[in-house]
């Protein structure tokens, strides 16, 4: 047997183990997600169980070196990992955007106690992080933001508005782009990370389209925010002024994560699940069910590819905006269709039959797929300079 | 496995790039049959050189020949055939030929794969009945005769069937025409008697027949496995087949894509190169997406066929219906952003779209493969 089907062997051995079975159902509400932090809840035993056991296990993160709370395993394992729990189903053990953003960024450009530090706290769900990038005058055009840091010496007083910020009311820490040199435009940025709880930080829910408010707007009033937690613990990642870097790293990543790549073998093909639902499919929209199901089935096979090349080192380093423009739109497409096959009960906006209007909330929410985390018009652009090499206009 | 290519495979790419680009190169190849009005729409020549690089049995076993590849090195190989527009017997031969072939006797092995691998000899296969690919219904029948048989029926888009050797007919020796069951693949040689081809040429210069088999005496050796055991070679033949000719439309996709995308970056007009418009970079930014995701469905595909996987069938389809999709855009775009000149005949782009045209309808549409996609996935 070799290495890797013994790792396979272990790994579903595990998860037989552990994994229960409730948490290998689909998840169907959003408090079916576990998102760690200060003031985190458990739904039910078995979610609080499974996320525990990938914790002590350094399954949270599993591709993070064990001297941060991952269980070093290397990509080809990780690959076995995912595989396995996508088979049986298992749900993420843990969500949050420090896993999927700034914990990539810290490994990158963080000191050693930074790493240290925030990884663990990451990696053991102890810290919910929110990200401070958008401004209301600052959507596309990122890098105009002016949310300004002042230097005081050992710290900065920043003024500033965001807006976008994900759960930022429900979050325990910001990792915040603030300009901190108003001359220069792209080396005047600094990554600054800090308590949610400074005083100076508000935040106000935004209510969307779908009726819900995953996003706030953000607001700093004199907030102080420290150059240092401690040794080797700087307040701001890689360094000052230099953080958009920094955060087109971490777009980068943010593509990768809404792009949807290598997860989604499971849903990515939707036409049978929508007969089951809606009996008889009227034969034009079956036919568009079977083309939007060849277009989801061969973006997953690109999804795998995509994610093979990344940690072999292979593939355009602008590969992340190919994704994450063709997984945002085929998501419209997945939704639009969703609503066509669901006909009037898709339409229902409280009752409990739709579980509080899920599919019309969706729906509407996937709008945002294409706008969040850099436009499809932005992603085309970068495609068509980055890769294609076309001139700039 | 991941699903990229490993040393050897990246090597054969390499050396399959640099050798189609040379003596495959459309003024080498395509233009210089055409426009000699060739009778076979390619060249011998190339096929021997084809040969000598071990193409030719790519598929073929150690044990008989050939090098023992997969699906994916023959995907390898057929992109850079279709980045080229390089006309050759390649899928006709080397994969849907050769996949039947794996499945026959000895004798039969002896008798044709050696003329294969060598170059010598061209093969091809008789599928189609009428102008569109529907294989589950097979209504050419093979009469029991003595210890033979007799072979009645016409098949269509039989590539270059007339300057073919020997022909893999599906034929039916028993049930009705719908059935799954009953069907028998035979090897056909090219001296078999009432046999008749109309020959024609396609849209994109290549050459096809109309075969008429007009109760054709073949003795029981022409039998390909085992008698009413077709269906499954079939098949298997189909699947190699169209990963085969999606992966030859992946590199038409891509050879289509780099020609206008080059253009992009030369033409003036309003004082501008045109690819500073963003109207344009934005389409050609989606047409690259798209061909992408056609590459990484086709090595997805080659990959679960060659590793045995039952999901090789469904994604044959998927990747059969995304390329044609995928290279239809690069072509329909490929035209229109060259304007006026992408019209004439003096420039590549035309003869993609040509080929394009013809690839898209062998061994299924995007409509055949996408009501498949429907039809296997319960729905």
């Amino acid at each position: 047997m070799s290495d890797h089907e013994a790792f396979r062997a272990e790994v579903r051995e595990w998860l037989e183990a552990n994994c229960p079975p409730e948490m290998r159902q689909p998840v169907k509400d959003e408090d079916d997600v576990y998102w760690g932090g200060r003031h985190a809840t458990f739904k039910n035993d078995a979610q609080k169980a499974w996320f525990e056991a990938c914790r002590d296990k350094g399954y949270t993160v599993a591709e993070w070196p064990e001297a941060y709370g991952g269980a070093g395993l290397t990509p080809a394992e990780g690959k076995i990992l995912r595989q396995e729990m996508s088979r049986i189903g298992a749900r993420p053990p843990l969500s949050s955007f420090g896993i999927w953003m700034l914990g990539p960024a810290l490994l990158k450009f963080g000191t050693e106690g930074q790493k240290q530090k925030f990884l663990n706290e990451i990696a053991r769900g102890e810290i919910r992080w929110c990200q401070g990038y958008s401004e209301p005058g600052s959507g596309s055009d990122l890098v105009s933001m002016q949310t300004f840091g002042e230097d005081k010496g050992d710290h900065w007083i920043v003024n500033g508005q965001k807006i976008w910020t994900s759960y930022a009311d429900e979050a325990d820490w910001i990792f915040c782009l603030v300009r901190t040199d108003k001359e220069n435009k792209y080396q005047g940025i600094t990554f600054m990370l800090f308590d949610m709880a400074s005083e100076g930080v508000s935040t106000k829910p935004i209510k969307l389209i779908s009726g819900n408010s995953p996003f706030c707007e953000t607001f700093m009033d004199d907030v102080k925010v420290p150059k240092s937690y401690g040794e080797d613990i700087p307040g701001y990642v890689g360094e000052i002024n230099r953080g958009w870097d920094v955060a087109k790293y971490l777009l980068g990543h943010e593509r990768e994560m809404i792009s949807g790549a290598g997860g989604g073998d499971r849903t990515a093909a939707i036409g049978a699940a929508m007969k089951r639902m809606s009996g008889e499919l009227d034969a034009v929209l079956r036919a568009e069910l079977a083309m939007f199901d060849v277009d989801a089935l061969a973006y997953s096979a690109m999804g795998e590819k995509f994610l093979d090349e990344m940690k072999a080192g292979k593939g355009h380093p602008a590969q992340p905006n190919m994704m994450k423009y063709v997984g945002t739109e085929l998501n419209k497409t997945r939704h639009e269709l969703m609503m066509a096959a669901g006909g009037s009960r898709a339409l229902e906006w409280e009752s409990e039959e739709t579980r509080g209007g899920k599919p019309a909330r969706n729906w509407l929410r996937t709008k945002a797929n294409s706008i969040e985390g850099g436009t499809s018009e932005v992603m085309l652009n970068v495609i068509s300079k980055r890769i294609l090499d076309l001139p700039g206009a | 496995m991941p699903l990229y290519h490993d040393d050897d495979q990246a090597m054969l790419a390499e050396t399959a790039s640099q050798f189609m680009a040379e003596e495959g190169a459309i003024a080498k190849q395509l233009r210089h049959w055409r426009d000699r009005d060739c009778k076979d729409g390619f060249g011998h020549g190339l096929w021997k050189q084809f040969a000598e690089m071990g193409f030719t049995g790519m598929l073929v076993s150690e044990d008989d020949g050939g090098l023992g590849m997969g699906s994916y090195e023959a995907g390898i190989v057929l992109e850079e055939i279709g980045r080229n527009l390089t006309p050759s017997p390649f899928l006709a031969s080397s994969v849907l030929a050769a996949t039947a072939l794996k499945h026959a006797d000895n004798n039969a092995r002896e008798r044709w794969l050696p003329g294969l691998v060598s170059g010598d000899h061209v093969y091809t296969v008789a599928i189609d009945e009428g102008a569109k690919h529907r294989p589950e219904t097979i209504k050419t029948r093979a009469e029991k005769s003595g210890n033979g048989f007799k072979l009645t029926g016409q098949k269509d888009f039989v590539l270059h069937g007339a300057s073919s050797d020997m022909l893999v007919v599906a034929a039916r020796t028993s049930g009705s025409d719908d059935d799954a069951d009953g069907i028998t693949l035979f090897a056909v040689p090219k001296d078999a008697s009432n046999v008749s081809h109309d020959a024609v040429r396609l849209v994109d210069s290549s050459m096809a027949t109309h075969t008429k088999f007009d109760g054709v005496e073949l003795d029981g050796d022409a039998v390909i496995g085992e008698v009413d055991g077709g269906r499954e070679i079939l098949n298997a033949m189909l699947t190699a087949g169209r990963i085969g000719a999606a992966a030859e439309g992946v590199g038409v996709a891509s050879g289509a894509m780099d020609m206008t995308v080059d253009y992009l970056k030369q033409r003036k007009q309003f004082g501008k190169l045109i690819g500073e418009f963003q109207a344009l970079q934005h389409r050609a930014a989606h047409l690259y997406s798209e061909v992408e995701i056609a590459r990484a469905v086709t090595m997805k595909a080659a990959q679960l066929l060659d590793g045995g996987s039952e999901k090789a069938d469904l994604m044959a389809s998927v990747a059969k219906a995304k390329v044609a999709k995928a290279a239809g855009l690069a072509v329909k775009e490929g035209v229109q952003m060259h304007g006026g000149i992408g019209m004439t005949d003096e420039y590549d782009i035309g003869l993609y779209m040509k080929r394009d045209r013809a690839l898209q309808e062998f061994l299924g549409d995007m409509y055949y493969h996408a009501g498949r996609v429907a039809d296997m996935s319960g729905y």
